[in-house]
């Protein structure tokens, strides 16, 4: 078996998620990686695509940002903010967006904070903001999450809710009158969740190598199913090459 | 808006004149790519207080505004920098010490309020940040929204969809319309009168120009008008729009011009040692920005080297192989 870090791992766990076809919509940091990994390993068509406009970009580099002209390179179009966030709106093409963020607060039906910790007006940690993945998250189909797996991240409540998860259940989507669709996946440093199809509770689909589903429930604030838990494959040989050596030779994002 | 045909004006006067203290303003870009640095260094060189801020996700200049003390209130998406700054160090600074007011909007909530206040209409409508926080925290209070008749009286609106149900959706968010008093966006090309080109994404370039009341252009190049009609295909802003070009060399710098120059990671990473310390920021303050004369004088002390390093390449518009650790 490859030796192999755990950002790596989190990239491959979420390149795995993506499909053939699938339009990806990509942040900035390690979900930019695991679209690149996805695209030159297991799903060829799938399109990458950035909130700033950019369609189908040829990444010959890791881009820094979502505006770095490294995403403007050999596009099928390059448009603007208003053009990308409809194509994520649109009844047609939102259908075949799977988005892919992070945060700083997660809570079990996966509505996401990245604006404040503590008091909105006086807060005890401010962060970015939404940027696009409130918008993101209320559009498309899927959504894949990335989270270190920590007690004050898995929150019972998140202190702000900038992204929409699965709201507050079933149903809470729809009563709030937003589009079909929702969180997926949350990969961590430690293991991969998914959410139940009839309650939307977060609950664990897998841990990496080494890792038991005990350790995963002991960093998180509330407890989860962990009874379909199977552990994950690691990286192989040739995911680690794609990742290491097309996707980010400079080791911008895998550090 | 402005039909004349010859708005060339140097920097000092085109901020002097149009930037007032306590004005709405924004700035085009988005994160390290083609912010107006040289206009945001003037006026942070000519302390420019209360400004009113509207960003999407302009990082650099953002960042750079809050830090110089020209801004006391700001409605924004995110105030990040890439990898570069998760979160925009003074902004964070700022903000948590209640030096500086926030009303928080998604991307496309910006966007959608600027391209309201191009089209004239008070507001547009969107899907996005139902059931969320965005839509039930308010940063201004309805008093303090009252004061101002720049802003409106509600952050947001939940409207019933009155089509009952048509296109899929039973609720919208409205999001009230911008007018700054003023855009500053950095161009590629432009002309005497202000047709402006701009190449790579525009991300929301055109609309915060239609919206604003005065728009002032900073361009890599100034060009002849016919240069530019020769292929107005690709020309993105007409030039009524516009009330004072400037031309700038690096005018985008330390963020990137697509075909022209890479964002610079030597500057942006000092820039973020800086902005950690209190002392170290103003120190930077002084040294970068209120010593220097204007913004030639700015690159020239960045030195030929580094900036020949961030030339663009001319097949990709980035350049390749930068050593962006």
């Amino acid at each position: 078996m490859a030796e192999y870090t755990l950002r790596e791992m989190m990239a491959v766990a979420a390149a795995r998620e993506i499909r053939d076809g699938d339009i990806v919509f990509c942040g900035t940091g390690i979900s930019m990686l695991a679209a690149m990994a996805a695209k030159h390993i297991s799903a060829p068509e799938s399109v990458i695509f950035f909130e700033t406009g950019a369609i189908d970009s040829r990444l010959e580099e890791v881009p820094m940002a979502v505006a770095d002209p490294r995403v403007m390179f050999w596009t099928s179009v390059n448009g603007s903010l208003a053009d990308s966030f409809a194509t994520m709106q649109n009844r047609f093409t939102g259908r075949r967006v799977v988005g892919i963020m992070g945060a700083a607060q997660i809570d079990r039906y996966g509505n996401l904070n990245s604006t404040v910790i503590g008091d909105y007006a006086r807060p005890k940690v401010r962060f970015s903001g939404s940027g696009g993945a409130c918008d993101v998250a209320s559009f498309v189909d899927r959504t894949i999450i990335f989270m270190q797996q920590e007690k004050r991240k898995f929150v019972e409540k998140v202190d702000y809710l900038t992204s929409p998860g699965w709201l507050d259940g079933p149903d809470g989507r729809r009563r709030a009158g937003l589009a079909e669709g929702g969180p997926q996946t949350v990969i961590t440093n430690m293991a991969v969740m998914g959410f139940d199809a009839q309650t939307r509770q977060m609950l664990l689909r897998g841990t990496y190598p080494g890792i038991e589903p005990g350790q995963v429930l002991d960093n998180m604030g509330f407890a989860v199913d962990v009874s379909e838990s199977r552990p994950v494959d690691p990286p192989t040989v040739q995911e680690l090459k794609i990742l290491r050596e097309v996707c980010d030779p400079q080791r911008l994002i895998l550090g | 808006m402005d039909t004349g045909t010859d708005k060339v004006m140097d920097l000092k006067t085109a901020v002097g004149r149009f930037v007032t203290d306590g004005a709405h303003i924004s700035i085009g870009g988005f994160t390290v790519n083609r912010n107006p640095m040289a206009a945001v260094y003037e006026i942070i060189r000519q302390r420019k207080q209360n400004l009113h801020l509207y960003a999407h996700s302009n990082g650099q200049g953002v960042d750079e505004l809050v830090g110089g003390g020209c801004v006391s209130r700001i409605e924004i998406a995110y105030a990040g920098n890439g990898r570069f700054a998760p979160t925009c160090i003074r902004f964070r600074k700022a903000v948590q010490k209640g030096a500086l007011k926030v009303e928080d909007y998604s991307n496309y909530q910006m966007t959608l309020r600027f391209l309201a206040g191009a089209m004239g209409v008070p507001f547009l409508p969107t899907r996005s940040s139902l059931g969320t926080s965005l839509l039930s925290v308010w940063g201004f209070t309805e008093q303090e929204r009252r004061l101002d008749p720049r802003v409106p009286n509600r952050k947001v609106s939940v409207l019933d969809n009155p089509f009952d149900g048509w296109g899929g959706a039973d609720k919208v968010v409205l999001v009230p319309a911008i007018n700054p008093d003023v855009t500053i966006l950095h161009v590629q090309k432009a002309d005497r009168a202000g047709t402006a080109r701009i190449e790579g994404l525009t991300f929301a370039d055109v609309e915060q120009a239609k919206a604003a009341a005065r728009v002032i252009v900073t361009c890599e190049e100034l060009v002849e008008t016919d240069v530019l009609r020769e292929n107005p295909d690709l020309n993105r802003l007409p030039f009524f729009c516009v009330d004072a070009v400037v031309p700038v060399a690096y005018g985008a710098y330390p963020t990137a011009c697509y075909r022209c120059y890479d964002y610079d990671p030597v500057y942006l990473n000092a820039y973020r040692e800086a902005a950690v310390h209190e002392e170290k920021h103003a120190a930077y303050l002084r040294d970068h920005i209120f010593d220097v004369k204007d913004h030639a004088a700015f690159v020239e002390r960045q030195g030929t080297d580094r900036l020949a390093g961030i030339a663009a390449d001319p097949r990709t518009g980035y350049a390749v192989g930068l050593d962006r650790r």
